[in-house]
């Protein structure tokens, strides 16, 4: 009996593990690529415009409408206490520290890491990925480099994009709805936003955009089993990279309020 | 005495020794010996589901063994990593059973990938050996075409013109015919033949068309569980007596399954 429940207990963990580490593998493997083979330039673009470019109306829409809510969330409360005028200083922080990072990767997940998925699974799953390792190409460097570098530059930008209209967003409603004085909202935003902030928001994404990429592209190199197989790799690529980042965040928010603490110090 | 492993594998261009692969429980490959001579094609036949196609995966590095030694050209493969394994694949072509087109792609940039990837830039070099490679499996003109429009025999032929554009040593053919019609398949047939006579490639087919095998091997080597049960040449298998050659050859289920 104890070897079954042992059994049952082990083999999850052991599996967990070993995901773990065929991902980190993955993510070794593409560094050495990256530093040590030639990049392929036009795959890489390609990549920029799939990732980056190509998300920006998404990412744009989720901070606008993320900063307007949260401005006018903060006002209502902070309104009471009469200091209606510091919701600026608590949107642009909160959004920079928190929102601005998470809601971008969780839209580029579903998004960005969908598309690869479901991209290279297809591909492995019509002997695609054989093909090339059979024409000497290794499936990293083709596949997967041009991909994370593409998200490790455009997830910075993303973040940035979509904070600054999540910050704009929240500025306009403050202004012309909640009738907030805009002397004293910017003010008290300028005040209490610092360089460490953005500096936080931007090392985030590049967190979130590495996880992302390595999650979802390992998902499509192990893909299984035809088309059941790609749909049941990409789901489970969207839903492993939200759930990493949401945890990674978590422990990413108290290293990095180590180095960068939060507030006017 | 213990002769030098080098040498012993240096007269074939493949050996493949004691290959063991067991995938889950089940146990595809027992111990395959063969050897493949320079320049010649043998046909390995054998039930569907029989590992066929795992044993000609091992060859070209694709999987990797339990047990057991392949030789390529006197070098073994069995213990190098995927990049080392990149030379030993410059050697060799392989046809996949789908083909394995890239859809991403038009036939000519199929074509020419493994060119572009050896680093030919030269836009009038990579559009005459497409060219070339195009009129060799008898595709002209259909460079711009994506391979979701093509038939299951082109396809098979823009991966074969794929897989030989670097004028590999030896390719490898997965059922170069199945699911094509009797007179496709001839034309593919003719074309195995046609390479070997014009680039003198060493070419293993896996097949279970036995038309396919008489038409193409110089040598025929039957798979049956997990084992080289046969090894010889047409004629041999041809007047062979053997009980389960002779189904196979003809078609026949034994009693026991029919019931």
């Amino acid at each position: 009996m104890f070897v079954r429940l042992f059994n049952a207990l082990g083999r999850p963990i052991v599996r967990f593990v070993q995901y773990l580490g065929e991902v980190v593998m993955l993510g070794a493997e593409t560094f050495m690529s990256i530093f040590t083979h030639k990049l392929r330039w036009r795959l890489f673009l390609n990549q920029i415009v799939e990732v980056g470019l190509l998300s920006q109306l998404v990412v744009i829409i989720t901070g606008a409408f993320t900063g307007a809510v949260f401005a006018a969330q903060t006002f209502f409360q902070f309104n009471k206490l009469g200091m209606g005028s510091a919701t600026g200083a608590v949107v642009s922080v909160a959004i920079l520290r928190e929102l601005g990072p998470v809601l971008t990767a969780l839209m580029v997940a579903g998004r960005v890491g969908a598309a690869m998925s479901a991209e290279i699974g297809t591909m492995k799953v019509t002997e695609q990925i054989d093909a090339l390792r059979a024409l000497a190409v290794h499936p990293t460097d083709y596949l997967v480099v041009p991909r994370a570098l593409a998200m490790m530059i455009s997830m910075p930008l993303l973040v940035a994009e979509c904070t600054a209209v999540g910050i704009a967003a929240g500025y306009f409603i403050a202004i012309s709805l909640l009738e907030i004085n805009g002397t004293y909202y910017m003010a008290n935003m300028v005040r209490w936003t610092r360089n460490r902030d953005i500096i936080m928001a931007l090392s985030k994404a590049f967190c979130f955009g590495i996880l992302i990429v390595f999650i979802s592209c390992h998902k499509g190199l192990t893909a299984r089993e035809g088309a059941v197989g790609v749909g049941r790799a990409t789901t489970e690529a969207v839903v492993n990279s939200s759930l990493a980042v949401l945890i990674c965040n978590f422990f990413l928010t108290m290293t990095l309020n180590i180095i960068y603490p939060a507030g006017y110090q | 005495m213990i002769d030098n492993a080098q040498d012993r594998h240096n007269g074939s261009m493949i050996s493949v020794r004691g290959l063991t692969k067991r995938i889950g429980a089940q146990e595809i490959l027992r111990g395959v010996d063969l050897d493949v001579a320079r320049g010649e094609t043998l046909a390995i036949i054998g039930r569907s589901g029989g590992g066929k196609s795992v044993l000609l995966k091992h060859l070209i590095g694709l999987m990797q063994p339990n047990e057991g030694e392949i030789w390529i050209e006197g070098q073994n493969i069995t213990k190098m990593s995927e990049r080392q394994l990149g030379d030993i694949r410059q050697k060799i072509g392989i046809l996949f059973q789908g083909a394995a087109l890239f859809d991403s792609m038009t036939v000519a940039e199929n074509i020419a990938f493994p060119l572009r990837e050896a680093g030919q830039r030269d836009l009038k070099i990579l559009r005459e050996k497409v060219r070339e490679m195009l009129d060799v499996v008898e595709l002209e003109g259909q460079e711009e075409k994506m391979p979701v429009n093509l038939s299951g025999g082109m396809k098979k032929r823009v991966g074969l013109a794929r897989s030989i554009i670097r004028r590999p040593k030896c390719v490898l053919y997965d059922e170069p015919t199945s699911g094509l019609d009797p007179v496709v398949s001839d034309s593919i047939n003719k074309l195995i033949r046609r390479l070997q006579e014009r680039f003198g490639m060493t070419s293993i087919v896996v097949t279970h068309d036995m038309k396919s095998a008489f038409d193409v091997g110089n040598h025929i080597a039957y798979l049956h569980d997990g084992q080289i049960y046969f090894y010889g040449t047409p004629n041999e298998l041809q007047q062979t007596t053997d009980p389960i050659l002779q189904d196979f050859m003809h078609g026949r289920s034994s009693d026991d399954v029919a019931k």
